[in-house]
């Protein structure tokens, strides 16, 4: 690899490790401007005025501002985020537990997002103003309007209660024994045990929260894509190509299309974050176990540890994310790779 | 004898939101194997837009075809079905252009774009080649247009390399056909004046050495006399002359030859001061009636306004579209 | 009428999607104007119980049915209008008043207040929207203010970074420096050309955004923490309806119909807008 790629690389990581302090900062004061007493709630509803005092002290909630954000960060760099009220676990186990199903679920929306919008942004570019292009601006516009939670009981009424060929809701049968954890994704797992049995019945399961998931994802590739095949169409040098007689879908797939990709690669940076946050949404609607779910319960009862501790998660997955991107495209853009 | 290209009252327009622009308003041009032709004209008269017509390259919409033939070698090229213009595009008729940094691909090295293209003529002629046959085939078109180190070049991307290199390997590509005419349009313009003079003798060096028909497309005289026998002067989407290039630049017949002659500064007489040409081009969308040129000639006449004067023969071998031109 | 205004006129009518976004908008906007006396149950806007008709299915009487109370659904639905479309405006206009000046004084100070400004921009921008806002109320406790709150506290960011992008670009123009140059005070650079050449992104940028407004607003009120009954909000019907699925399945589907179809006339209008106003930006 050459110095200036390095060096670019460096940069991106430290700028996104900058970023990752900031995030905590502000979880921190978020935490702290909450006009709900945190020692109240660590105490339990049932608590009097002196339990509440012992558990400010448990918690050293009794300390200056500055030494308890130098807890919590010298906390989190050990891992530790805190204690779940409601499960009564820590918010780094629980999260270790719920954070793979939501990993499965957004990865195979992402796969969705990129097969499906790809093509159709590539053909309704190749079809501009005609109608295949009105329909698809019509359907990427309702990817983005169309309300998660809504859109997923529209499916969960129509495949599963109406036509029966879906279950509604959750992972896996309660009478399916999951395959033995390898990597924790549970489609994965069963591949590699080779339980076809359970990697079907998983699918069905994942896929109505992984189309409605995928939704403004999918929208989104679509338009981009869309928009940047248009202007490389365009473009003169696939005017070149075609007077050089390159094949026509060569110039279309590769001339074309790889230029177009790189913007919309940025843009699956940014879905991939924002795909997470609504796991919130699908995960509660489909009763999906993951980080959704759990932040979702646990910012209901009031319990805010987890919710922080899933805010960081996102926050951090969005940031991975766009670094990704950023380091793919110095691998992708020649004129990057020496500046 | 067939001529190798002939186009007859063309005529294209572009739609657009404020009307229709008639940008090429009738061309009659004929072409034999062998010819030099070059096309001057200001820009925005139509010489890019009938240079790519050859090829059907103008995008559509909004471009139109009016009315009008194009033939190549007897075949109409405004018919030809998807596969016949492919086999057309490259192998038969080869284009270069303007700008060689916007013309190649920036994400694709030079040997895949070199490699596409001698891919896509193979396909085109139902040949099939190894890709390591296609890449050694796309290193000795760059020896032919002078440039070496073939394996680091092929490897190479636009953006390493120089602008005339740029045009010298988009040359190399429009050879890998082994085409019947080329057309090149402005292939000097964005270049800096040295390499200019290389990058034109190197066209004329492969027209003289391959036979090639050469179609050159420029706004500036010296460099159509460089290289081109004959030279069609074009004004707002017309043809107004036409005529062996040395004849021409010693006796302009069209006014506005005329007036493009003497816009050319002369650099061993500089007590001439060069004259530009009052007043600027038509709209296209309403242009004037009858000769489009004549708000703008010194010697327009009430028939100029009302006729509009037809390409005709005022000295042997000559041809020029004025109502007051005399031989 | 000058020639830009026709030919955006004639752009817009051009596009059908734009059209029925403009239907959707206006629509939508006259249900929430006129609500309140078009409703065919006025008591029940305030909430109430009615157990003899509770979960009847759609009819002449009930359009969209009743709810578990025994409400009209066509009428809360129609109410709800007004809510989602007051709270989307407001969360938009209040963004907007905090982002745009601070984006513009970034813009045209630069130096070490553009670097605060832009920093603590990135920052919020570094968490997905809906999760910081989930933390917030989580923090402030549920409900529609706070909702409203916390939605406005995770926006504003974004009309900084337009902003600022528009008034940096703005002050390299040569016609600044010429105003500069010519004595013109910051205000009224400010006034007579920073402000008209960011109006068409910001107007294509608040449409869009009024719609994922009443989208979040709607999400909060669906997962328990936003809006809550009797407030007739189209996101909290849809969380207590859920409960009855999939028998009475009308209770869920009205309100989500109306939700969908106002993010989708917003957005609609948006990206029509876009396309005429400012069709170089990016599109996501």
């Amino acid at each position: 690899m050459d110095r200036r790629l390095t060096a670019y690389l460096l940069r991106r990581v430290a700028l996104a490790g900058v970023m990752l302090f900031g995030l905590v900062c502000m979880t921190f004061v978020i935490a702290n401007v909450a006009p709900n007493d945190p020692a109240a709630l660590a105490a339990g509803p049932d608590a009097g005025r002196s339990q509440i005092e012992q558990a400010r002290r448990d918690y050293g909630l009794d300390r200056p501002l500055p030494e308890q954000f130098w807890r919590y960060v010298s906390g989190l760099a050990r891992g530790e985020l805190g204690r779940s009220i409601a499960t009564g676990r820590s918010v780094g186990q629980d999260l270790a537990r719920y954070f793979p199903a939501t990993l499965e679920l957004c990865l195979l929306a992402m796969l969705i997002g990129l097969s499906v919008g790809v093509p159709l942004g590539v053909l309704s570019a190749l079809m501009k103003d005609r109608w295949v292009d009105h329909l698809t601006r019509i359907f990427a516009v309702s990817g983005i309007a169309l309300p998660p939670f809504w859109f997923g009981l529209l499916l969960q009424l129509t495949f599963a209660t109406a036509l029966g060929w879906l279950p509604t809701s959750g992972r896996l049968s309660v009478m399916t024994e999951p395959p033995d954890p390898i990597t924790g994704l549970l489609l994965t797992d069963a591949l590699l045990r080779g339980q076809w049995g359970v990697f079907g019945e998983g699918l069905s399961y994942i896929l109505l929260p992984a189309i409605v998931l995928s939704f403004p994802c999918l929208a989104s590739i679509l338009r981009v894509n869309r928009a940047e095949m248009v202007e490389a169409l365009r473009a003169d040098y696939v005017m070149s190509a075609q007077a050089h007689g390159v094949n026509p879908w060569r110039i279309v797939c590769v001339h074309a299309l790889r230029n177009a990709m790189l913007p919309t690669l940025a843009i699956i940076g940014l879905r991939w974050g924002w795909m997470m946050s609504s796991t919130v949404l699908v995960e509660t609607v489909f009763d999906w176990p993951g980080i959704g779910l759990y932040a979702v319960s646990s910012a209901i009862a009031g319990d805010f540890k987890p919710v922080m501790g899933v805010t960081l998660i996102i926050g951090l997955n969005f940031m991975a994310a766009n670094l990704i991107v950023d380091l793919l495209y110095g691998v992708l853009d020649p004129r990057l790779r020496e500046g | 004898m067939t001529p190798l290209l002939a186009i007859q009252d063309y005529r294209l327009a572009f739609d657009g939101f404020d009307g229709t622009a008639h940008v090429l308003d009738g061309i009659d041009l004929q072409l034999r194997a062998g010819d030099t032709l070059g096309v001057v004209g200001e820009s925005g008269c139509g010489k890019s837009v009938l240079a790519r017509s050859l090829l059907r390259l103008n995008p559509s919409p909004p471009a139109r075809v009016v009315s009008g033939q194009i033939r190549f070698e007897a075949e109409d090229v405004l018919a030809m079905p998807p596969a016949r213009l492919r086999a057309l595009r490259g192998r038969r008729i080869a284009m270069i252009f303007q700008d060689p940094a916007s013309h190649l691909n920036p994400l694709l090295s030079i040997g895949t774009q070199m490699e596409d293209a001698i891919r896509g003529q193979d396909s085109a002629t139902g040949r099939s080649r190894p890709r390591h046959a296609a890449r050694a085939h796309a290193a000795a078109l760059l020896s032919a247009v002078g440039l070496g180190d073939a394996p680091r070049l092929l490897a190479s991307h636009p953006h390493q390399l120089s602008g005339g290199m740029r045009q010298r390997v988009l040359i190399a590509m429009a050879l890998a056909g082994d085409p019947a005419l080329l057309v090149a349009d402005e292939p000097t313009t964005a270049l800096d004046v040295t390499v200019q003079a290389q990058v034109l003798a190197l066209i004329a060096e492969l027209v003289r050495a391959r036979g090639l028909t050469l179609m050159l497309i420029s706004h500036d005289l010296g460099v159509i006399a460089a290289a081109c026998a004959r030279t069609v002067v074009m004004y707002a989407g017309n043809i107004v002359e036409d005529a062996p290039t040395a004849a021409l630049l010693a006796r302009p017949l069209h006014p506005y030859t005329k007036g493009l002659l003497a816009a050319v500064p002369e650099l061993d007489r500089p007590d001439i001061r060069p004259r530009g040409i009052p007043g600027g081009i038509p709209s296209l969308r309403a242009p004037p009636p009858g000769c489009r040129f004549h708000p703008r000639c010194d010697r327009a006449t009430a028939l100029c306004a009302a006729e509009k004067p037809a390409l005709r023969e005022a000295i042997p071998g000559r041809t020029v579209a004025c109502h007051h031109a005399e031989a | 009428m000058g020639r830009k205004f026709r030919l955006a006129l004639w752009l817009l009518s051009r596009s059908f999607a734009s059209m029925l976004g403009i239907a959707l908008v206006v629509s939508i906007v006259t249900l929430a104007l006129i609500g309140p006396w078009i409703v065919p149950y006025p008591d029940h806007v305030a909430g109430g119980i009615d157990l003899a008709n509770k979960l009847q299915p759609p009819s002449a009487a009930h359009w969209f049915g009743t709810d578990e109370v025994g409400l009209d659904i066509l009428t809360r639905v129609i109410i709800g209008a007004r809510v989602s479309l007051l709270v989307g405006v407001a969360i938009t206009l209040s963004a907007a008043a905090i982002g745009v000046p601070l984006g513009i004084l970034a813009g045209l100070l630069g130096g070490p207040v553009r670097e605060a400004i832009m920093r603590l921009t990135d920052l919020f921008l570094s968490v997905p929207g809906l999760v910081l806002a989930i933390a917030l109320v989580a923090a402030l406790g549920a409900g529609i203010v706070n909702a409203m709150i916390a939605l406005i506290l995770v926006w504003w960011p974004g009309y900084v970074r337009l902003a600022e992008s528009k008034a940096l670009s703005i002050r390299s123009e040569p016609y600044i420096e010429a105003a500069r140059v010519a004595g013109a005070s910051t205000a009224r650079i400010l006034w007579r050309h920073v402000l008209p050449n960011s109006l068409s992104p910001l107007i294509v940028k608040m449409s869009m955004d009024i719609g994922q407004a009443i989208l979040a607003v709607a999400s909060l009120g669906f997962l328990g923490l936003g809006a809550r009954p009797p407030t007739p909000e189209w996101g909290a019907m849809i969380s207590i309806a859920r409960g009855y699925l999939p028998e009475w399945w009308w209770y869920a589907i009205f309100p989500g119909a109306f939700i969908y179809a106002a993010v989708l006339g917003f957005n609609l209008l948006g990206d029509g807008l876009r396309d005429i106003l400012d069709p170089k930006s990016n599109r996501g």
